[in-house]
């Protein structure tokens, strides 16, 4: 510790080294355990997703309701999560299902907001004309208000899932499974080398995700007709899209 | 006083704006920039005060080249109007009008006059200083946007569509009005309209642009009597007669009141008159336009009519001085 | 719900009970998110201004900033411990790169927002790029920036509870240790006094607004 502390520069290529030989011996159990995060997070999002929706569709019919649950999921978000976590112990025991119930709550307000601001950020004109072509208010939702708003929800679940990576990290410190495993264990070894590690590849994860669901999101904005500059990834996919459809 | 020489503006993106430009802006004129949108107006505007810089060809301030003065010096000296106004809502209405002073390094005292004098003239309250721009109505905010830029005595002022996003009336009741202060401060401005109508009634001289290109400058009058291409004509459009009435005020065509002595019971007098119609309530004044002189004879039922100022008479209307002077018009043309 | 209540009630009585260690977390803590608070707003609002003024500087800011928001928490706060080692200064480094990107985002959507024909009468009345910061610029975004000081404070209190896991303390301790030792008393009284700094900044900083917004003779009459 002290020695790295001198000198960090000149034993930059040293630890790379080192980092490196670690990844390459532990390979097997850092792709397992990064499989696990994910698969942690991607529960989460499936249970979440459809509650945060619902409830963000459900806000753009009351503005009184609108108000009391975006504050109620406000207020969510500023739980500490290890003391939620703590706290759900008696209730669900250890590992993932209390990592797994407060990562839903805390994808909430991204997701109800985004949905929120989606749905009634529509131009008036748009759904005058889906009124005057005879549809009832279900019919606008369905046909015209998510179609539209979905690139906005996007962003929304794709804000939470970074989220929900980050904070599963956490988790491991109650017992869910994933790369948090590594950094806690880092900690208490005093095993630097698995904390960097661990860490990286974490962010990795994370960085990866949420530049695939931006990539998504671009492709349905694309689709909606919107102009933007287009990510490589996106571009890829359009071309990947439209090779596809043309062969079809 | 500015003088455009052979001035082209090509955007980055490859779209010419305007295209060897050449004309010269009198000094206390009013000069108006009119045409259809995108052909180039208010490019040219900007480029007085350097919000747009030249691609090629020069702007002369003065005699002196506008890329040679400062920027932030050049366009303290230039009041700007937008049709959005601009106004900045995080100040009161007296700190908008103050910025340029302000910006300036002018005293306190001095300022604070300036802006009770510029309130006055633009026929604002004086309780308006302290208020926020939100609190008021368009044409409200738009006398603030021109008090502010009048506020530091600048040598020109651009105006870009100002009255544009108004009503109707509001929009004829600022103009009224600014003619009016343009007269009190006798600046040089520079105007720019997509209405000929506005042009017309605002411009001592007017620059009509096609796209890219400035296809007429000159008066009014000479613009209505003689318009120099097709396009001119169109973008004119109906009723060429009658706006051309509309401009000519009473004073170009009044006899004086001796050539029709025979005519008044009491010549010099009152409004009064001995030709068998009703008697005028309302007798043009020499600045009153013709169109609403002749309006007046017709729905008096009468061929001519004293015109008065400051309750004297001063000279005498007729309608046939109006129709020879109708005829001249659609000779020259 | 009985487990709850029975929660809460125990732990009130921890922390009522503790009130002297609680006090010493509690000062902990504030120290950590202040300091880094404070540091992350010096540092990101100057950074959103660049931004703005430089389109060239503006992707590699927001990307950075993007990148410093997508790295979980817990990484953050983890990796300074191979770098500046365990206590206090490592935990403030990392809260404060936590801290910037609400800051950031917000200040650089707050100029962003400002009506182009504002800024346009601005410059065309002649104000350079510093008085137009100074006098336009600023005192128009004030309030989302600060909007982005407040959300960026809140999480900072939560993120800071992990800051005990490489030695900077604050009340991270109590619910650290109350899950270590399945005592949920502590980590309830743990997290009550940590939601309590959370609404108590909250509310200091809109006072804090509200004040200043006043003092600049700002909107305050308008809104």
């Amino acid at each position: 510790m002290t020695t790295l502390l001198a000198s960090p520069i000149a034993m930059l290529p040293a630890l790379v080294a080192e980092y490196v030989d670690f990844a390459a011996t532990h390979f097997d159990e850092l792709v397992v355990l990064t499989i696990q995060h994910a698969l942690l997070a991607a529960d989460t999002i499936a249970i979440a997703v459809p509650i945060a929706v619902t409830l963000g569709v459900a806000t753009t019919y009351d503005d009184r309701a609108a108000t009391v649950i975006l504050w109620l999921a406000g207020i969510a978000m500023t739980i500490p999560s290890l003391a939620l976590f703590g706290l759900l112990i008696p209730f669900l025991g250890i590992g993932s299902p209390p990592v797994i119930f407060a990562l839903v709550l805390y994808s909430q307000l991204p997701v109800i907001r985004n949905t929120y601001v989606g749905l009634t950020k529509i131009d008036e004109a748009t759904l005058s004309a889906g009124r005057g072509l005879g549809m009832t208010r279900r019919q606008r939702l369905r046909r015209i208000q998510l179609p539209i708003a979905m690139p906005v929800i996007l962003a929304g679940v794709r804000n939470a899932v970074v989220i929900v990576i980050g904070v599963a990290a956490v988790g491991a410190y109650v017992g869910a499974d994933g790369l948090g495993e590594y950094i806690f264990e880092g900690i208490r070894t005093g095993n630097t080398t698995m904390i960097v590690v661990a860490t990286i590849a974490v962010s990795l994860l994370a960085l990866a995700v949420d530049y695939t669901f931006g990539v998504v999101e671009q492709y349905l904005r694309l689709r909606n007709g919107e102009t933007i500059d287009q990510a490589l990834g996106t571009r890829f996919l359009t071309t990947l899209l439209s090779v596809r459809n043309t062969h079809q | 006083m500015i003088e455009f020489d052979s001035v082209t503006k090509v955007y980055p993106d490859g779209t010419t704006a305007i295209e060897d430009i050449s004309f010269t802006v009198e000094e206390g004129t009013t000069t108006v920039l009119v045409g259809p949108s995108g052909c180039g107006k208010t490019t040219t505007m900007r480029l007085v005060n350097r919000l747009e810089e030249p691609t090629d060809g020069a702007v002369y301030f003065d005699g002196e080249n506008t890329r040679s003065v400062d920027e932030i010096e050049l366009r303290r000296n230039i009041g700007y109007v937008i049709q959005e106004i601009g106004l900045f809502d995080h100040m009161t209405v007296g700190e908008n009008i103050a910025t340029v002073p302000e910006l300036k390094g002018w005293d306190e005292a001095r300022i604070d006059d300036r802006i009770d004098e510029l309130l006055e003239l633009m026929a604002l309250p004086r309780e308006f200083r302290d208020q926020y721009p939100t609190e008021l109505s368009g044409g409200q905010r738009q006398r603030v946007g021109v008090a502010r830029a009048l506020a530091a005595d600048p040598d020109v002022l651009l105006m870009d569509e100002p009255f544009g996003a108004l009503d109707p009336i509001t929009r004829d009741d600022l103009q009224d009005e600014f003619l009016a202060i343009q007269d009190r401060i006798n600046t040089t401005i520079i105007f720019v309209t997509h209405s000929i109508n506005e042009a017309l009634k605002m411009g001592d001289k007017i620059a009509i642009f096609d796209v890219g290109e400035i296809v007429q400058y000159d008066t009014p009058h000479e613009i209505l009597a003689n318009p120099a291409t097709e396009f001119v004509e169109d973008f004119i459009g109906e009723n060429r007669l009658l706006k051309q009435l509309s401009i000519t005020p009473v004073s170009d065509v009044m006899d004086p009141v001796e050539a029709h002595a025979d005519q008044f019971d009491d010549v010099g007098g009152t409004a009064a008159a001995a030709d068998g119609g009703e008697r005028l309530s309302d007798p043009p004044s020499p600045s009153t336009d013709l169109r609403s002189s002749f309006i007046t004879l017709l729905e008096a039922d009468r061929s001519m009519s004293p015109v008065v100022e400051d309750g004297e008479v001063v000279g005498v209307i007729t309608e046939s001085g109006i129709r020879s002077h109708f005829r001249d018009g659609t000779e020259g043309a | 719900m009985a487990g709850v209540s029975t929660t809460v009630l125990e732990g009130i009585r921890y922390l009522v009970a503790n009130s002297d260690q609680a006090l010493g977390l509690l000062v902990q803590h504030l120290k950590l998110v202040l300091v880094s608070e404070l540091a992350a707003i010096a540092i990101a609002v100057p950074l959103g201004v660049l931004a703005v003024r430089y389109e060239r500087a503006r992707e590699p800011i927001m990307a950075a900033g993007n990148v410093a928001q997508t790295i979980p928490s817990l990484a953050v706060i983890a990796l300074m411990f191979p770098i500046l080692g365990l206590g206090f200064r490592p935990a403030v480094v990392a809260l404060f790169v936590y801290a910037l990107l609400p800051i950031l985002t917000n200040t650089i959507a707050g100029i962003d927002g400002i009506e182009q024909s504002t800024l346009d009468a601005a410059r065309g009345m002649g104000m350079t790029d510093n008085e137009l910061l100074v006098r336009i610029q600023l005192p128009i975004a004030f309030p989302v920036i600060f909007a982005g000081i407040r959300t960026s404070t809140v999480i900072n209190v939560g993120t800071a509870y992990l800051a005990f896991f490489i030695g900077a303390g604050g009340l991270g301790r109590w619910v650290i240790s109350g899950i270590d030792l399945f005592d949920m008393s502590q980590v309830f009284a743990g997290a009550l006094v940590g939601a309590v700094l959370a609404i108590t900044l909250d509310l200091a900083l809109a006072g804090i607004e509200r004040q200043l917004r006043s003092d600049s003779g700002g909107q305050t009459a308008a809104v």
